[in-house]
């Protein structure tokens, strides 16, 4: 397996750093702390290779908080407000597009 | 790193002699195995006993003519996901019937002793130290076994009574 | 069905112990998560977007009652109230959390489930036909051999680190319901020339990124060489299937890199040389086995009765008895396939409420069986044909009394990226929508036999390749775009599709199959003649004109 350490980065824009919490396989996010949160708007956003790696560095040796750290898009909204960048991003941060909700089936 | 051999912990008698070192006289050594197929007739006669590491990309077979003369079979694990060398270890107990030590070395831990003693692996070069501190919890977390295999413990179709005769439904 | 005795529950315990310490290890840092990867998926525990997901065993698709209620009794307690039943005989949690694993596991092994090898580089859940022992084309049950192949397989010391993941597939009957030829060795039961029983082996099947078909090697295996020959493919395997490259490590990949003569000619080398000492599956154990399936002792009971004659006035139950009963081999029984694939909602998905419902009816009308089978649905194997109207207005009542078996909208699908870390595009979203272009019941009839399969990546869970009409989710420049077979088929004819063009965009899926559908309407010569027999005589090329004329 590679380390994410190894991976090739490239920074085209902004990131944040997440991660699956290991005991429950939530989606996380770094916070400027060194910790981590499920919520999006307290993530670091990061814009260069260097604070990137120093950030993945520092998760991967948290083994036992958080599962698989790499470094996602994020933009913001014209709210001003921090969305995911791509639509596997979102799904993370907002569960799955369609109404999990189980109706009755028509028949 | 530490041994385990027949279960319980103890120092390896084996040198590992490099292809251009000489012998040392009189001590258990364990050979690559270029160095033991080109020397393997004069080993034969050797005094102390002679052992040799196989790859597991290597064809076993190539042992067979040797293995009365091999006191040490090591098997590799470069990865534990990497079950080439259980093949091997099979091949070795039940095909050529080998009764000498059979030494798994790589990755071996803990949660893999059960396989490779039952694969018939009789000898552990154990990666990490906690792991044999656990070796005896790890192979007897089971007691029931389906297969038939290496380490002869009974399987469940040899000693489970006859069922309860048939009911209506389950 | 195969009833546990103190030792198979023995050994699942030990098996939730021994996974519990792992958990334990993994959780205070003693395991890294490399070392306890491999480990939590041959448990069936995988990490995917949102959560664990927890992949449980359902062997040869048949469930107790008991086994239903434990399954709602987890996706209430431990997971959403939803499990997600897969095309390969198991059932997913997809929201699970690591340390509920060790509760829900035990919770699971007090009812006889568990998740061993379910993911990992072994040999996975034995597959076979959902209607097996009640099938009327059948030669014998080929549930006992996939038991007797599970119980032998089952924490193998010599084949539980293959280069791979290993499926297994095996039908009795003369038709395929269970896709043998997609497995990694496909077994169809046979009688040997004296009336014996025994096995024609095919190795080497397989979907995702280079899909084959398995090919023949043994014509007849005797039933007593089955458990060495198996082993003898497996050991060529272990030995000299390619470790390097995990897109050419199934099987598959050797076999073809070999040919298929040279790899039959390594198998019978390898099973020769291993005759003297190889495992012999001898009489006894067969019998041994097959005294512990438990078979209903079925009613005595007439075909046609007055009270299913009186039903047949009601229009509505008349179209779900002709869509989902099928005949059974036992005079006044029938087989009742019960579809979860409502329009509009996810393929596979069944409530904890459903499933406990599900199990009551199975009680009540079924001798307490229910099955599952590779197309995502359920079934009861063994209903009395009296009791079809009564169960039929209980289906109704909660959801499950639908009319769609084996047409448009009984689509299958693969989680796709709404759930799955691996795939590159949504696979459920595409199938509500075309379930819901084509929900009219009529249009559906009008239609006829059509299958349609969906993945969401190359992997091809969604066994895309096989559906009479696949679809492929793809990425492109962060966009999902999908591509459209035409032409696959399952069964004991089973074809790969082929591919009519360029992908299309998420958006223009349904369009696409709206063109497909009304083209094969104007192509068939007559009603009769369903979408892949049209397919077969016309070729793709009308389908391909009609799809990107305006495109």
């Amino acid at each position: 397996m590679t380390s994410p350490l190894d991976q090739k980065l490239r920074i085209d824009g902004l990131v944040v750093i997440t991660a699956n919490r290991l005991r429950d396989g939530a989606v996380i996010y770094r916070t400027a702390g060194g910790g981590w949160t499920t919520d999006l708007a307290g993530a670091l956003v990061l814009d260069a290779v260097a604070p990137v790696k120093a950030e993945l560095a520092q998760a991967a040796g948290e083994g036992t908080l958080a599962v698989g750290a790499y470094a996602a898009p994020v933009v913001h909204d014209a709210n001003g407000r921090l969305v995911p960048g791509n639509l596997r991003e979102i799904i993370r941060s907002s569960g799955p597009t369609f109404d999990l909700r189980r109706v009755p089936a028509e028949t | 790193m530490r041994f385990v051999k027949d279960g319980r912990a103890a120092e390896d008698p084996y040198r590992r002699v490099a292809d251009d070192a000489s012998l040392p006289d009189g001590v258990p050594v364990l050979l690559t195995g270029e160095r033991f197929l080109a020397d393997a007739a004069a080993l034969a006669s050797r005094a102390a006993p002679v052992g040799v590491i196989w790859p597991n990309n290597r064809e076993i077979e190539e042992l067979a003519p040797h293995l009365a003369h091999l006191a040490a079979i090591a098997l590799a694990f470069p990865t534990f996901r990497d079950g080439r060398a259980y093949s091997q270890a099979r091949l070795l107990r039940e095909r050529y019937h080998y009764r000498g030590e059979l030494r798994a070395t790589g990755q071996v831990l803990r949660d893999q002793f059960l396989f490779m003693l039952r694969a018939g692996f009789t000898a552990f070069e154990i990666a990490k130290d906690g792991d044999a501190d656990h070796f005896a919890d790890a192979v007897h977390r089971y007691t029931r076994f389906y297969q038939p295999s290496a380490d002869r413990r009974p399987v469940i179709a040899a000693v489970r009574q006859p069922p309860t005769p048939q009911r209506k439904s389950a | 069905m195969y009833v546990y005795d103190e030792f198979d529950q023995t050994l699942l315990n030990e098996r939730v112990a021994e996974f519990s310490d792992q958990i334990k290890r993994r959780l205070s840092g003693e395991l890294s998560e490399e070392e306890f990867r491999p480990l939590r998926l041959m448990n069936g525990t995988y990490l995917q977007l949102h959560a664990y997901m927890l992949r449980i065993s359902i062997p040869y698709g048949t469930l107790s009652s008991k086994k239903l209620r434990m399954l709602a009794h987890i996706a209430r307690r431990y997971d959403r109230g939803y499990g997600h039943f897969t095309t390969r005989q198991n059932l997913q949690f997809h929201w699970i959390k690591l340390e509920d694993l060790p509760n829900a596991m035990a919770d699971l092994a007090s009812a006889g489930l568990h998740g061993i090898q379910t993911s990992g580089n072994c040999v996975r859940n034995i597959s076979t036909d959902q209607w097996a022992g009640v099938a009327r084309d059948e030669i014998a049950d080929p549930r006992i051999y996939a038991e007797i192949l599970r119980q032998h397989l089952t924490l193998h010391p010599e084949f539980s680190f293959l280069p791979r993941k290993f499926k297994i597939g095996i039908t009795g009957a003369a038709h395929d319901r269970a896709a043998v030829k997609m497995h990694d060795i496909g077994l169809w039961l046979r009688r040997g020339p004296n009336g014996e029983l025994g096995f024609e082996v095919a190795v080497g099947g397989g979907l995702g990124r280079t899909p084959y078909l398995a090919e023949t090697i043994r014509g007849f295996c005797p039933s007593r060489d089955l458990l060495g020959y198996v082993e003898a493919i497996l050991r060529v395997y272990n030995r000299y299937g390619r470790r390097d490259n995990i897109w050419k490590a199934r099987i598959k990949i050797l076999v073809h890199d070999l040919g298929v003569a040279k790899f039959r000619d390594e198998v019978e080398a390898e099973f020769e040389a291993s005759k003297d000492y190889a495992p012999v599956l001898d009489e006894r154990l067969v019998a041994e086995i097959t005294r512990r399936f438990h078979y209903p002792n079925f009613e005595n009971v007439e075909d046609n009765p007055p009270e299913l004659q009186a039903a047949f006035h009601d229009a509505r139950f008349r179209t779900w008895y002709f869509n989902a009963v099928a005949p059974h081999r036992v005079p006044g029984h029938a087989i009742v396939t019960i579809s979860l694939k409502p329009v509009g909602l996810t393929p596979g998905d069944c409530t904890a409420d459903q499933m406990e419902a599900l199990a009551d009816f199975a009680d009540q009308y079924g001798y307490g069986e229910i099955r599952n089978g590779h197309e995502q649905n359920l079934c009861l194997p063994s209903v009395r044909q009296r009791d079809l109207p009564a169960l039929w207005r209980k289906l109704d009542a909660v959801g499950l009394a639908l009319s769609n078996v084996n047409l448009i909208t009984d689509i299958i699908a693969c989680p796709g990226l709404d759930y799955c870390s691996l795939a590159n595009a949504r696979a459920i979203p595409v199938a509500m929508e075309i379930s819901k272009r084509f929900a009219d019941p009529d249009l559906q009839r009008n239609i006829g036999r059509l299958h349609i399969n969906i993945s969401g990546c190359i992997n091809a869970c969604g066994h895309h390749h096989i559906g009479h009409i696949g679809i492929l989710g793809v990425e492109k420049q962060g966009q999902e775009f999908y591509q459209i077979t035409l032409g696959g088929k399952a069964d004991e004819n089973a074809k790969l599709g082929t591919l009519i063009g360029p992908s299309v965009p998420f958006d223009k899926v349904a369009d696409v199959i709206e063109d497909v559908v009304a083209a094969y309407i104007e192509l068939r010569e007559r009603p009769e003649e369903i979408f892949i027999d049209t397919v077969r005589r016309v070729g793709i090329q009308p389908f391909k004109e009609r799809v990107y004329a305006v495109r």
